[in-house]
């Protein structure tokens, strides 16, 4: 390989992830911390850590030269910036490469490109892959918006061409709300992402959010199959799943099949995520978007495939070819994630701080854990609530759910609330268990489950 | 007259003001109401709104726009309004 000092900019579960990828390649791990981070598990794992800067992302994970500078005091050879934070910044792959260091991700063209919703819309187009019904790339003003919303149909998604992550979209029923919305959206986008360019696209109201993972070298790309992430609350993933009960393997096929269509005709080279909603009642697909980095749900493919992506990814990035062609790739089994925030589901999913006063992990057959904490880490309350991933493999979706809920059982934790005891009703469901649900589905069973019953004293203990 | 400091809740970075370019909630020598919004606290990508635990006017504010705070730090000083006290 073409590097051997990584430089990981990034914290949390995901920074020991990366971590424990490069020491199995034989690479020297240099994990980037804020002063807030310093006593991490990612930097007690790492072979080297550095500090970039005060606690605030903005300061530390997110600055840049800050980044730079540590860089090249440390002598690093590549940079892995994980998800989120820089992890899908152009300029930052950009400079990553002019400071003469290779970027774990793709090319900041691609990033650009991939990243800007209504050019990826274009491209997905042109490479013959469906897309939601929606403007064909921004809109101007109100005026031209209304005419576009004709053809598109009512009701809408107004998105931020530059948005993600499920921020900058706003909901328009008709066209009075439509020519509410948009001015609104427009500068909301400005604020927002500095683009206040918007674009739109026909709101499916009972869809799921279906995902194919590639993995691709420049030349050619395998896709690893889907997840299904239908499970979210305000557009974030709760629950992810692989395969998806939704499809059968016609449908599985078409769908993997566009992926990788789509990053071939890109030339893409990494690990990357095509987003797709799934109509259920037509069984079409529409592709909405490509996430270009790692996610945090690729457990469940890696679970399911036998491939690591982390080490398959910084592998292609650093030179080698895909060591996999498609026929190797086959599913075995279930897996699902179950994401363990620093949240009370009984309190509005307020953030809940603390240190870990005792901790044991779930352990036994089809169970792995993917965390940052350890028995005495106190929470930094500057960054994402995210504190573990508990990703549990079974030979089907029926068992996977049962050992999911023998697993939480052994789960405990100390010191603060999580969402734990929210998964552990979430897998009793019959709905859950049926495969029967859809985007929205989370949130009306949680307004119904808090208007039934005030949380028992039991549950607030838990 | 009396005075009444406000601490913070939990820790979290306070902000003074709705966005970078809004005027701040309150400054010294403003009247509030027991229940207006004082500031910001983030928490994990999370805002939260903090409000006057008493009416009166602002006497000073003692963290800046953007401090880090811990539990239990002082953010700012009010003179409690007679009728209050």
């Amino acid at each position: 390989m073409n590097a051997t000092r990584l430089l990981i900019v990034n914290r949390g579960e995901i920074a020991v992830r990366v971590v424990r990828a490069a020491r199995e390649l034989g690479l020297t791990s240099i994990v980037t911390h804020s002063e807030a981070d310093a006593d991490s598990l990612a930097v007690k794992l790492a072979d080297e850590a550095v500090c970039i800067g005060p606690a605030q992302a903005a300061k530390s994970y997110l600055n840049i030269e800050a980044i730079l500078a540590a860089a090249r005091e440390v002598g690093a050879e590549a940079v892995h910036p994980g998800y989120g934070f820089l992890s899908e910044s152009a300029d930052f792959a950009r400079r990553v490469v002019e400071a003469g260091m290779i970027f774990v991700g793709p090319d900041a063209e691609l990033i650009e490109r991939m990243g800007n919703k209504a050019e990826a819309r274009r491209t997905a187009l042109v490479a013959g892959v469906p897309v939601v019904p929606g403007s064909p790339s921004a809109v101007a003003d109100v005026e031209e918006a209304v005419k576009v919303a004709l053809e598109v149909g009512y009701p809408l998604l107004i998105k931020a061409a530059a948005g993600g992550g499920g921020r900058g979209i706003r909901t328009a029923a008709d066209e009075a709300e439509l020519r509410a919305q948009l001015p609104l959206a427009q500068s909301e986008a400005r604020a927002a992402f500095g683009d206040d360019s918007v674009y739109l696209e026909r709101f499916i109201e009972r869809a799921r959010h279906i995902e194919v993972q590639i993995l691709a070298d420049g030349e050619r790309a395998v896709h690893l199959y889907e997840r299904e992430c239908s499970l979210q609350r305000r557009r974030q993933k709760v629950f992810e799943e692989s395969p998806s009960p939704a499809l059968d393997e016609a449908a599985r096929e078409r769908l993997c099949a566009s992926a990788v269509a789509l990053a071939e005709h890109v030339g893409y080279k990494a690990a990357g995520t095509l987003e797709y909603l799934y109509d259920d009642d037509s069984g079409e697909f529409f592709f909405i978007e490509m996430n270009t980095r790692i996610q945090v749900e690729h457990p469940v493919t890696e679970m399911i495939t036998g491939v690591d992506l982390v080490r398959a990814m910084l592998r292609v990035c650093l030179g080698e070819p895909l060591g996999v062609v498609q026929d190797d790739i086959a599913i075995r089994g279930w897996a699902v994630e179950m994401r363990i925030n620093a949240e009370d589901p009984d309190n509005g999913f307020f953030p809940s701080l603390g240190q870990v006063e005792r901790l044991t992990w779930p352990t036994g057959p089809g169970v792995r854990v993917d965390s940052a904490l350890y028995e005495g880490y106190r929470m930094p309350p500057f960054y994402d609530s995210l504190v573990a991933k508990l990703v549990v493999w079974d030979e089907d979706r029926a068992s996977a759910l049962v050992r999911a809920g023998r697993a939480l059982d052994e789960f405990t934790l100390e010191g603060f609330t999580t969402t734990a005891g929210l998964h552990r009703r979430l897998v009793e469901d019959q709905a859950v268990r049926r495969g029967d649900f859809h985007t929205g589905t989370l949130e009306l069973w949680l307004d119904t489950a808090s208007a039934a019953s005030a949380p028992s004293v039991q549950e607030q203990a838990s | 007259m009396s005075q009444q400091t406000q601490q913070a809740p939990f820790p979290g970075v306070f902000y003074r003001r709705p966005s970078p370019e809004a005027e701040a909630f309150v400054s010294p020598g403003d009247s509030v109401q027991a229940g207006d919004t004082i500031g910001l606290l983030e928490v994990m990508k999370q805002f939260c709104e903090l409000k006057a635990e008493v009416t009166g006017q602002i006497a000073s504010i003692e963290v800046d726009d953007g401090d880090v705070l811990e539990a239990g730090q002082d953010i700012l000083v009010i003179d409690v309004s007679e009728g209050e006290a």
